[in-house]
């Protein structure tokens, strides 16, 4: 097989894993906006709050301790422990369902019935007050984040695709990266329980009766402040696995935010309302903006991914205003 | 028929109640009434009388409105209810079936059902049971049960909406305007099942109501309201037969039907006269 075209697919492959990255992100976002109404700005900060608590807890450092120092004047920054990565993850989920109450309560209890603007102006205020607190609690410098994923190419997957050269001397195999192969795995595994969960059972279903009409599900003794902790939670947890994902990959750092700008994008792409439209609009995106850049990208000189994922956003926006998968919008005259 | 109409017992209660919007709007100006047990209680009234907000401030929907109940109290089954969520309301026997309908449109038919049984906590087997309850009551609702509620027409809606609130095992179920936007003979059926289940199942039914001529000839009891207060009240029978509630509210009057230009408001030729 030419080079080209097995360049091409490995490329193909690398876009698609890329994708369930962003696709882990775009849901936590799809979660909240489907029950509240609120886009929550502050979902890429969530996940580098669950990163950076994983991480202080794994490495047993002890939370303001900047803070602590400089008012007491001691010099204490770790407990002396490790804690084992699982019941980090439990803990930090902890951490964040608590966050998830504390949101509710101290914020968008009190915008109940506001303008969605005004509702969103409030996450972008959680966002850096999110951003801050993180630094305060665990220290700004970047951080590594080892929960025993597996790094580095996948030499198995490397061997056995060899033949697909077909005595092409320039092919060893397809290159993948385990931990995206692992990622994949998880955000399938997610989804598949997600989506279950908000089909078949009673909380999901009062999800989504409240996502449709917040009066009428509070009309029928659906407690609003109860399905919105929970929806949080849930988006927590989303924002913890996109954490734990990306920051394994390149490090807890406070650009890890900025994930949540790729987002953008592939929720326009998919709907904002389709946990199914999250996946395939991070797919579509990851394939999309590598295999352009592959094609497309030498001719212009590059650096296409910066842009591309939005002029395809753009596109859809014209074409199909609520996304491959979102909720068609039902008008009865 | 089982032992229909009214019993002499109160189930609800609404002393005198004021209630403001947005801290400055008035909309309540004390309004009294009694819901018997078993009976179907009328509020009639034109458009923003207050029938809703009454409706509201029982089923303590106000809140997530910004209104609220700065005077007057709301007593269910002997016990003040006017500080209980919504959620606790439901649970204890008090629901509301909002105006407009308000289905969950992207959900199934019988998801929207099921939804209502949300605070019962009852067992599968029970849920399905009053799930084959309400489809008894609405044989359309089973034949539309697995499309999209956004999807079902008004009459269907409406259906919807109230079996919704059945499945949660209601004592008195308050109706707003189950009327509003539907054909003629669409608006007999829905209230021939009012009736029955209030019959049947012994439902007490508080409604609120545009449409007086329907509404008086299946309720037991009816209160008109005007600009916040209670006007007038009585027997159902006796109302339709009173000329002042021909005049104003059934547009006829005892020389035939009347201009709409003569027609005024009943307060202000009140005043007049007083």
């Amino acid at each position: 097989m030419p080079d080209q075209l097995l360049f091409g697919t490995e490329v193909f492959l690398n876009g698609l894993m890329a994708g369930v990255l962003y696709a882990l992100v775009a849901l936590g976002f799809v979660l909240i906006y489907k029950a509240s109404g609120i886009f929550n700005y502050a979902q890429g900060v969530m996940a580098l709050f669950a990163a950076l608590t994983l991480v202080g807890i794994m490495d047993g450092q002890v939370p303001f301790s900047h803070l602590i120092n400089a008012v007491l004047g001691t010099d204490i920054h770790h407990f002396g422990w490790n804690v084992p990565a699982v019941l980090a993850i439990i803990l930090t989920m902890g951490v964040m369902v608590v966050l998830a109450w504390a949101v509710q309560q101290f914020i968008f209890r009190h915008l109940v019935n506001q303008e969605p603007i005004i509702l969103f102006m409030a996450t972008i205020g959680l966002a850096y007050f999110m951003e801050g607190f993180g630094d305060i609690m665990w220290g700004s410098d970047i951080k590594k984040l080892d929960v025993g994923l597996p790094q580095g190419g996948s030499f198995w997957i490397e061997e056995n695709t060899q033949w697909l050269g077909f005595g092409n001397e320039n092919f060893y195999g397809f290159f993948l990266d385990q931990l995206d192969i692992v990622a994949t795995v998880i955000a399938a595994i997610l989804v598949i329980v997600l989506v279950l969960f908000s089909q078949y059972t009673k909380q999901g279903r009062a999800m989504r009766a409240v996502a449709d009409d917040h009066q009428a599900a509070l009309s029928v003794g659906i407690s609003l402040n109860f399905i919105w902790v929970m929806v949080w939670s849930v988006a927590g947890f989303v924002a913890l696995v996109a954490g734990i994902m990306w920051g394994a990959k390149s490090g807890v750092q406070f650009s890890l935010s900025l994930i949540a700008l790729k987002a953008l994008p592939v929720l326009m792409l998919g709907g904002f309302t389709s946990i199914p439209g999250a996946i395939v609009g991070g797919l579509i995106i990851g394939v999309g903006e590598k295999m352009f850049e592959f094609i497309v990208g030498p001719m212009v000189g590059g650096a296409t991914e910066n842009w591309f994922a939005y002029v395809l956003a753009l596109i859809f926006l014209v074409f199909r205003p609520q996304g491959l998968f979102g909720d068609k919008i039902i008008e009865r005259v | 028929m089982l032992d229909a109409g009214p019993t002499d017992e109160t189930l609800l209660e609404v002393n005198n109640i004021e209630v403001i919007y947005n801290h400055v709007i008035l909309v309540l100006k004390g309004v009294s009434l009694k819901v018997p047990k078993g009976g179907i209680t009328a509020l009639l009234g034109g458009n923003g009388a207050g029938k809703t907000t009454t409706l509201k401030a029982i089923s303590n929907l106000l809140h997530s409105e910004r209104g609220e109940v700065t005077k007057g109290n709301i007593i269910y089954r002997g016990e003040r209810v006017q500080d209980l969520n919504p959620a606790e309301l439901v649970k204890k026997g008090v629901i509301q079936v909002m105006e407009g309908r308000h289905c969950f449109e992207h959900l199934t038919v019988e998801e929207n059902l099921l939804t209502g049984s949300y605070t019962c906590g009852a067992s599968r087997g029970d849920i399905d049971a009053d799930l084959n309850m309400v489809y008894d009551y609405f044989p359309r609702l089973k034949e539309r049960r697995r499309s999209q509620a956004g999807y079902t027409s008004g009459g269907e809606q409406q259906m919807v909406a109230i079996g919704r609130a059945i499945m949660s095992r209601p004592e008195c179920i308050l109706l707003d305007e189950p009327s509003m936007g539907l054909a003629p003979q669409l608006v007999e059926e829905i209230f021939n099942i009012v009736r029955d289940l209030n019959e049947k199942e012994g439902a007490t039914f508080l409604l609120a109501e545009q449409n007086t001529n329907v509404a008086l000839r299946f309720a037991h009891y009816g209160y008109i309201l005007e600009s916040g207060r209670v006007v007038m009240d009585g027997p159902a029978k006796e109302l339709r037969e009173n000329p002042d509630v021909k005049e104003f509210y059934l547009g006829m009057s005892d020389d035939g039907r009347k201009s709409f230009r003569d027609v005024r408001s009943y307060r202000r030729r009140k005043r007049w006269l007083s």
